[in-house]
């Protein structure tokens, strides 16, 4: 069985229409972030509470929001899990007037004991994650400086099996689809937690574990390919890898898909993201990644015009 | 024909079986993360201002009274800072002999600083402030595992946590009660001094054999700490008041005894001096058991009346008894407060929720996965089946033999390592089709192939490698069990794909006609 055969779509043709759909996307989807100051951070980032109180019989958000009204500031009340599991997650900010440390779970006792008056029902806690200042601000420190790191190291090996301006290519695809998530996930209205990060970074290993194996196809075939130019390689370099991009991309994406449908409402958003990813992955591999190299590629050939088809491979 | 083909299958099936023996039972070696079997996960952090202002406090007073004995009266004498004490109006004449004393009595652990008109500020040694902030993190950590333990909680774990140096991480696996678990991580430690009315006994039987096996009134047993040399644990009998409590002492600290053995010097707060000196008077030559947390650490003999202070436990101790000792009594008096940075917790039925989800999306993602290879490869799909499987026979091995945790993040990276698995075979097969499109036969067309994609996989394999490590690195906890599950995910898979998958075709090979066609 086969789904594509061996195919000629001339892809490189498309590249400014796909740059432009990309820009377009993550211009719009940041301004509104900058508009709604800034992503939405779960509490591992921002501090604050989260608990998820899990009753024993049903119980309604508002029984619960109506319990709280007493505490102050922007708080979330919301069902939790499957409608039958009665589980409601309460999330509190980090609250100003908290003296670091000796009170940091005054918020979540709070809570237990205004729910508890309120007589709506029994319930246990079922999690609770209280993050002090301190620690916030360090997990959000860590995340952007993994991401990051993990880019520039992914660049350099790059840089060093292949020509800079590859490294560079597959750099701003990688960085294009972490962009691109990010503002999926702000459109779907998913929090950056710990969790999330790491799928961004799972994610950024697949990306460019797709965009290698087209520059490595590149690579290979330059040393046949001389009398082509380079857009000509690439190209058909992105159609003799494409029924594997789409193969890899699909049945990954089927696996996600399951983690996604019944991993959890802890791993939902984990799995969002991959699937997000994944399909960003594919599209900025076959469409991005290579338009860069190229575009770059030529820049810097550009007096040796004859310099750009040689394709030369450290490896 | 192929060379070593029977090597290399031997190979391949010693692999299995090993992994196989690593992880089997899985429920009893694959350990599960909190966010599994539920549990509580607290960041700490440990004030060790608070050991420095004591330090400086102490030396002080010390300085203070040697002057008092040694007649030299100085203006004033105040800690100034947690690290700094200042001392006002040295009259000149005595200047000379007040260095001296200062010298003799703090002069290891502070730096003098001269000001104008007799004044001096001592300044605490940097060494001397690292040293005992490192000493109240290590306190702090000792006295909330002994605690964890007295608990019964089964593998806790009570470790330093990020980059500050001042930080604990504390893991309790099961615990629902959370904030009775932070009251006992974060109040003080019981200390008690009683005197002993009469052991230590091997067991309770021989102890009250006297008394009619039952402690008599006032009185009551305690078991000691197996000490090194001395065969099971003693008991002793002790009287039920404590001479002196944790609350009395101010500070200990390892030093050495007038014949220059070592010992472990503390000091009591005044009250404590009180009770202690009437108490030691009236019992000199007895023993006074020195009883933390329901265990008798050790057991004196009160050799003369206590009255200053400062005094000494005196004894044959080595130099590491000494500082394990005086530790454990300055963390009863626990050196530094806590502050409570972090809380999760996570109940057991979330946990078991979340176990039976991943299991079932890992299960999914494998029919899945294994449906498409079948019919989309036919025959050749089994090979790669057999390889994804196998990736993740030797995934679950390496967790095992590792002891790596195994958390729901965890469980989301062998489902990416199916999805990795997967990845190499395609990209293998579908070199291989290319190979026979381009009219190669079976055995040219695998050799090719699984010859050009090895350098792809390499270099995609390494690639995620990278994005693993700083994941590593960087990640706390759940992310942690991710990033070890893709690490070791991708080294297994280097093997899967490319040697037990090429073992597999050129086995299936070896025993047809060289004509053979693919089912690919």
């Amino acid at each position: 069985m086969q789904i594509l055969g061996s195919t000629n779509i001339n892809f490189i043709k498309w590249r400014w229409h796909a740059i432009a759909l990309s820009a377009a996307i993550i211009v719009v989807g940041f301004a509104q972030m900058a508009n709604q100051g800034g992503p939405k951070l779960s509490v591992d980032f921002s501090g604050g509470t989260s608990m998820v109180l899990r009753f024993d019989q049903p119980v309604s958000e508002d029984a619960v929001r109506s319990a709280l009204t007493s505490v102050v500031g922007e708080k979330t009340v919301q069902r939790f899990g499957k409608e039958s599991e009665n589980q409601i997650l309460v999330r509190l900010p980090q609250s100003i007037t908290v003296e670091e440390g000796t009170t940091l779970d005054d918020a979540a006792e709070q809570v237990d004991l205004l729910v508890r008056k309120a007589n709506i029902g029994a319930f246990t806690r079922e999690k609770t994650e209280i993050v002090g200042p301190v620690v916030g601000q360090d997990l959000q420190r860590k995340g952007i400086y993994a991401t990051l790191t993990a880019l520039a190291g992914i660049m350099l090996y790059i840089g060093f099996r292949f020509r800079f301006t590859f490294a560079a290519g597959a750099i701003v695809a990688t960085l294009h689809d972490v962009l691109v998530t990010l503002v999926f996930l702000n459109w779907f209205g998913y929090e950056l937690s710990l969790n999330i990060v790491a799928a961004l970074l799972t994610m950024t290993g697949y990306s460019v574990n797709d965009t290698i194996v087209v520059f490595d196809r590149v690579r290979e075939n330059a040393r046949t390919m001389r009398k082509d130019g380079l857009e000509t390689q690439v190209n058909t370099s992105v159609n003799q890898t494409l029924s594997r991009t789409i193969i890899t991309a699909g049945t990954t994406f089927l696996a996600v898909l399951g983690l996604y449908l019944y991993g959890g409402e802890v791993l939902e958003g984990f799995a969002f993201t991959l699937l997000v990813g994944i399909i960003s992955g594919t599209y900025s591999t076959i469409f991005i990644a290579a338009a860069i190299a190229i575009l770059l590629t030529k820049k810097t050939a550009a007096p040796a015009t004859t310099g750009a088809n040689r394709a030369r491979a450290k490896a | 024909m192929y060379k070593n083909l029977r090597w290399k299958a031997i190979a391949v099936v010693a692999v299995a079986v090993l992994a196989a023996v690593s992880f089997y039972p899985p429920e009893d070696k694959i350990k599960l993360g909190l966010d599994l079997q539920g549990g509580v996960h607290l960041v700490l952090r440990v004030n060790t201002q608070d050991a420095l202002e004591l330090e400086t406090e102490t030396s002080s007073e010390q300085l203070s009274v040697a002057l008092k004995d040694a007649g030299v009266i100085v203006g004033s004498i105040r800690p100034t800072s947690d690290t700094t004490f200042q001392v006002d109006g040295v009259p000149p004449d005595r200047d000379q002999q007040f260095r001296q004393l200062a010298q003799d009595q703090v002069g290891l652990s502070f730096d003098r600083e001269t000001g104008v008109g007799g004044a001096y500020t001592y300044r605490m040694k940097p060494n001397i402030d690292v040293d005992r902030r490192r000493e109240a993190v290590t306190q702090a950590m000792q006295t909330i595992e002994r605690r964890v333990n007295e608990y019964g909680v089964s593998e806790p774990i009570v470790a330093e946590y990020g980059n500050a140096g001042n930080q604990i991480v504390v893991q309790l696996p099961g615990v629902t009660d959370v904030p009775r678990a932070k009251e006992l991580i974060s109040s003080t430690a019981v200390l008690e001094l009683k005197l002993v009315e009469s052991g230590p006994a091997p067991d309770e039987a021989t102890l009250l054999a006297p008394f009619a096996g039952k402690a008599p009134e006032g009185q009551e047993v305690v078991q000691g700490t197996a000490v090194a040399g001395q065969a099971g644990a003693s008991f002793y009998l002790v009287g039920r008041v404590p001479v002196i409590t944790g609350n009395d002492l101010r500070n200990a600290k390892s030093t050495i005894d007038m014949i220059g053995q070592p010992a472990v010097g503390f000091s009591l707060k005044s009250e404590g001096v009180t009770k202690f000196s009437r108490v030691t008077s009236a019992n000199v030559g007895r023993y006074l058991a020195i009883i933390l947390d329901n265990r008798v650490v050790s057991a004196p003999v009160i050799e003369g009346p206590i009255t200053q202070a400062d005094a000494q436990i005196t004894g044959t101790f080595t130099q590491q008894e000494v500082a394990d000792l005086s530790l454990v009594l300055r963390s009863g008096a626990l050196p530094a407060s806590l502050t409570y940075q972090q809380e999760e917790s996570v109940g057991p039925t979330l946990g078991d929720a979340s176990v039976r989800a991943g299991v079932q999306a890992s299960v999914a993602g494998l029919v899945l996965v294994t449906l498409f290879m079948l019919v989309y490869y036919k025959l050749a799909g089994i090979n790669a089946v057999l390889s994804i499987v196998l990736n993740l026979m030797i995934l679950m091995g390496f967790m095992a033999y590792l002891g790596a945790v195994m958390t729901l993040p965890g469980i989301a990276g062998f489902i990416l390592t199916i999805g990795m698995g997967v990845d190499s075979n395609v990209l293998i097969f579908e070199r291989i089709r290319e190979e026979i499109a381009n009219g190669k036969g079976a055995r040219q067309a695998v050799a090719a192939g699984f010859d050009r994609v090895f350098i792809t996989i390499l270099d995609t394999h390494v690639a995620s490698l990278i994005a693993a490590g700083f994941l590593f690195q960087f990640g706390t906890g759940p992310i942690r069990g991710f990033a070890t599950t893709l690490f070791f995910g991708l080294i297994s898979n280097v093997f899967t794909a490319v040697f037990v998958s090429r073992t597999l075709f050129e086995f299936s090979l070896s025993r047809r006609p060289g004509t053979a066609r693919l089912s690919i």
